[in-house]
């Protein structure tokens, strides 16, 4: 436990729980883990989520993707910028939980704020890479034929053990950017500020659903997020080459897409300012309509 | 069978069409009573009859047997296995292909990348571009024998290999031609490389067509190429070989081998390929994709179809019914972006489904080679079982069926244009792709339903809309999650458009300039 001072009031210790639909509910397993520092000390006891718990993130994700992508461009990047600014205002409380889990001052400073910059640079995306990446084809024959991008879906994320905040906040940004609904299963060794980071989305005006987090086991959870059947896409930021190729191998039961990313877990947050990152969980749709009278 | 009824398919015999020979139709079934009182004015049995208009096939030279393009020569493979391919519409030989076995990949891949590091590579991409647009200029040249060899070999009409799949073809070696030296505005904010050598596995429904489709943006992007077109359509592919030859493109920087399934396994997992780009069925996309899990191997895949071709009532109706057979008619079917499910606004069922049934009897099932056929062969015997099964499958299931009272041949592999209804989501002929020329037939009220019943598919590669009110057309298009849209019209193509699947009908687009994204790393 964290240790008093004699003359200090009782501590109120945070529960930190899942972020589903909008809501924080403990995990329906009831399961738990002891997050310790390095001393051994427990900091908290962190939810195990378990596969029902993705299911039902699963539920609700699908449901909010529908009225996500349909908001106009506009709207979603103010509300990716509103996000930065809830992050501005509570970012001596993400850098005091980085600093509890063990991440030198200087360096969770650093982390925080190039999470928000990140989040600046994505909101910027919002409504300018459709025209990057869209394109009317002049076609040989009498159509009006163009094409341009639209949201995968529901994309399944797995966070890096590093970059607890960065990286989880580096793989969100994209997906949501471009009209996606997410379940992020955050750092296992370092799940606070994933749990945090929902309250963060909580009051950001993104609506219940669109980004669900999850924190438990990472070798017992991989499997949900690569198999289920109404997941799109996956992401992929932890870095270990023999977790990727069990995703790739699941990823084909329903051909989701997969992208995996290096830079998540030992990247800087300029490394990770990419609209390609965005463009990998958009299809491309490309419409035909005849020409005359 | 009187001999007047034989079908030969040289194109000096005219073929006869009788008014009634149930004896000659493979696929008949008991058709059950049109309970329609409307009847056609047309008698399309005694009013609707063409002249044979038979395609020479005099110019066209073919070799008894065609070995393993590798290189830049044809080369015998190390183990001498050959297999026929034979003329669907008459199930005669045509020629002999070598089958390509270990050896003979590895060859293939060394080429190939060989010629990646040494030649293709170092060469200045505005000369690059300057080979493809050879190529597409000699497919010009040579645009009525490979149209003849595409129906001979694969079965489709004339009438198509001639006026779609070569021309086609040409463009879209015409286009990527040009990007070769201008990948920089490709992709904006990288500097794109190509990924080194492309694996590439076409399906039998566009041979040649298909082979433009993977080998023009792979050596536009400035990858090598070992390609292996399906067994029973080598045909094109090998006279694009001899093409390639002509166009005196520097050895290995395309290699064609032929054979079936192993030997494109052979070809997905070899390690030396960088890049996989497939065209073929979800079931074998799947285990493409599986198969490359744990490589470095990106990849493409254009697989299979259900889309829904959507009839509103305030559509042109007459439009829409040449939109619904060009839908599921084109090709016998054979296509993955096929509009194989029809849903009709209630209002307009019974006058689209009278309308559709007078198209359908007009329809000319028969030799692919006389330039009035609509409908040509069955690819193959095994294609014509597979559909043959669906149908019955849908009788069985309850579903009430019409099939065009047409004639077929005795010889050869065919279908009569078929359209199912009173079938359910639920119907397997409904859920399944049948990549043959069965159309299924479902009502809807509103919108929401039959967005709702026409995303209810594992499938998303194409759509139809069919309505004259533009709002309409934009709110459908943004709803269905499929990666092509016709809006009244239906299975157009070309090289400057991209095309590609949602959901499991595949991964990432061919086509225009979204097609030369999968063959670049940046």
């Amino acid at each position: 436990m964290v240790t008093i001072e004699k003359s200090e009031r009782l501590k109120i210790l945070k529960t930190y729980k899942l972020y589903i639909g909008g809501e924080f509910p403990r995990t329906e397993s009831g399961r738990y883990f002891s997050l310790k520092d390095a001393d051994g000390n427990q900091i908290a006891n962190v939810c195990s989520g378990s596969r029902k718990d993705f299911r039902n993130a699963m539920v609700v994700a699908r449901t909010a993707f529908g009225k996500w992508s349909k908001r106009t461009a506009y709207n979603r990047s103010q509300i990716v910028y509103r996000i930065a600014e809830m992050l501005e205002a509570r970012k001596n409380q993400f850098t005091d939980e980085l600093t509890i889990q063990g991440v030198d001052k200087v360096k969770a400073e650093r982390e925080v704020h190039e999470a928000i910059d990140l989040l600046i640079y994505y909101a910027g995306w919002a409504d300018k890479y459709q025209q990057l990446f869209s394109s009317v084809n002049p076609v040989a024959a009498s159509y009006f034929n163009f094409s341009l991008p639209e949201p995968t879906g529901v994309v399944s994320i797995i966070a890096p053990e590093e970059n607890s905040l960065l990286g989880l906040v580096a793989m969100i940004a994209p997906v949501i950017t471009g009209g996606n609904a997410c379940v992020i299963l955050a750092s296992e060794s370092k799940p606070l500020c994933a749990v945090t980071f929902g309250e963060v989305l909580n009051s950001s005006d993104v609506p219940g659903g669109v980004v669900n987090i999850l924190t438990g086991s990472r070798k017992e959870l991989l499997p949900q997020f690569s198999t289920h059947m109404d997941v799109n896409a996956v992401f992929y930021g932890a870095g270990i080459p023999e977790e990727l190729k069990e995703i790739q191998m699941n990823a084909a039961l329903n051909v989701k897409r997969v992208a995996d990313s290096n830079v998540m877990h030992s990247g800087t947050g300029k490394e990770m300012q990419d609209p390609y990152l965005i463009m990998n969980f958009q299809e491309t749709k490309t419409i035909w309509h005849p020409i005359g009278i | 069978m009187s001999k007047k009824n034989k079908l030969i398919l040289n194109g000096k015999k005219k073929i006869n069409r009788p008014k009634t020979n149930a004896s000659l139709q493979k696929t008949s079934v008991s058709l059950p009573k049109t309970k329609g009182k409307q009847k056609p004015v047309i008698n399309f049995k005694t009013d609707w009859q063409y002249a044979s208009a038979p395609e020479s096939i005099s110019h066209i030279q073919l070799k008894k047997r065609y070995e393993l393009f590798i290189n830049g020569t044809f080369v015998a493979p190390d183990k001498p296995v050959y297999f026929d391919t034979i003329n669907p519409a008459t199930e005669q030989k045509i020629a002999e292909i070598a089958e390509a076995g270990e050896s003979d990949v590895n060859k293939a891949v060394k080429a190939a990348a060989d010629a990646q590091k040494y030649v293709w590579s170092k060469i200045p991409a505005s000369e690059r571009a300057k080979y493809l647009f050879r190529i597409a200029r000699i497919i010009q040249e040579k645009s009525r024998e490979l149209a003849v060899i595409e129906t001979m070999d694969g079965g489709k009409p004339i009438r198509e290999s001639r006026d779609i799949d070569i021309p086609l073809a040409a463009a879209h070696f015409f286009y990527y031609a040009g990007w070769a030296d201008k990948l920089n505005y490709a992709v904006p904010g990288k500097t794109p490389q190509p990924l080194g050598v492309a694996g590439q596995i076409i399906p039998w429904n566009f041979p040649l067509l298909m082979a433009a489709w993977k080998i023009a943006p792979a050596l536009a992007t400035g990858n090598t190429v070992v390609l292996k077109p399906a067994e029973t359509t080598s045909l094109t592919a090998l006279k694009l070989a001899e093409i390639i030859q002509e166009a005196d493109l520097p050895p290995g920087v395309v290699n064609i081998i032929t054979g079936a399934g192993k030997t494109g396994s052979l070809i997905v997992n070899h390690p030396d390929i960088n890049k996989i780009a497939f065209t073929g069925s979800t079931d074998v996309g799947k285990i493409i994709q599986r198969s490359l899990a744990g490589t470095a191997k990106k990849y493409t895949l254009e697989l299979g179809g259900k889309a829904a071709n959507i009839i509103f009532e305030d559509a042109s109706i007459d439009q829409a019914v040449e939109g619904i057979v060009n839908g599921i008619f084109f090709n016998q079917g054979h296509v993955c972006c096929a509009g194989s499910r029809l849903f009709v606004q209630e209002s307009v069922f019974d006058k689209v489904m009278r309308k559709l049934k007078d198209r359908m009897e007009t329809l000319v099932v028969g030799d692919p080679l006389d330039k009035n056929t609509d409908i040509g062969a069955i690819n193959s015997k095994a294609q014509w079982e597979k559909i043959t099964k669906y149908q019955a499958i849908g009788l069985k299931e309850g579903g009430e069926c019409y099939q065009s009272s047409c004639s077929v041949p005795s010889q050869g592999y065919w279908f009569r244009p078929t359209v199912f209804w009173n079938v359910s989501q639920a119907s397997r002929i409904v859920q399944e792709e049948i990549f043959g020329p069965v159309l299924t037939v479902q009502t809807f009220r509103t919108v929401a339903e039959v967005v709702e019943k026409a995303n209810n598919t594992p499938y998303g590669l194409s759509g139809g809309i069919w309505t004259d009110k533009g709002s309409k057309i934009f709110k459908m298009a943004g709803e269905l999650r499929a990666g092509v849209i016709w809006a009244n019209t239906f299975n157009k193509f070309d090289p400057t458009s991209p095309f590609g699947g949602y959901k499991e009908s595949g991964v990432g687009r061919e086509g225009g300039l979204h097609g030369l994204m999968p063959y670049l790393k940046y």
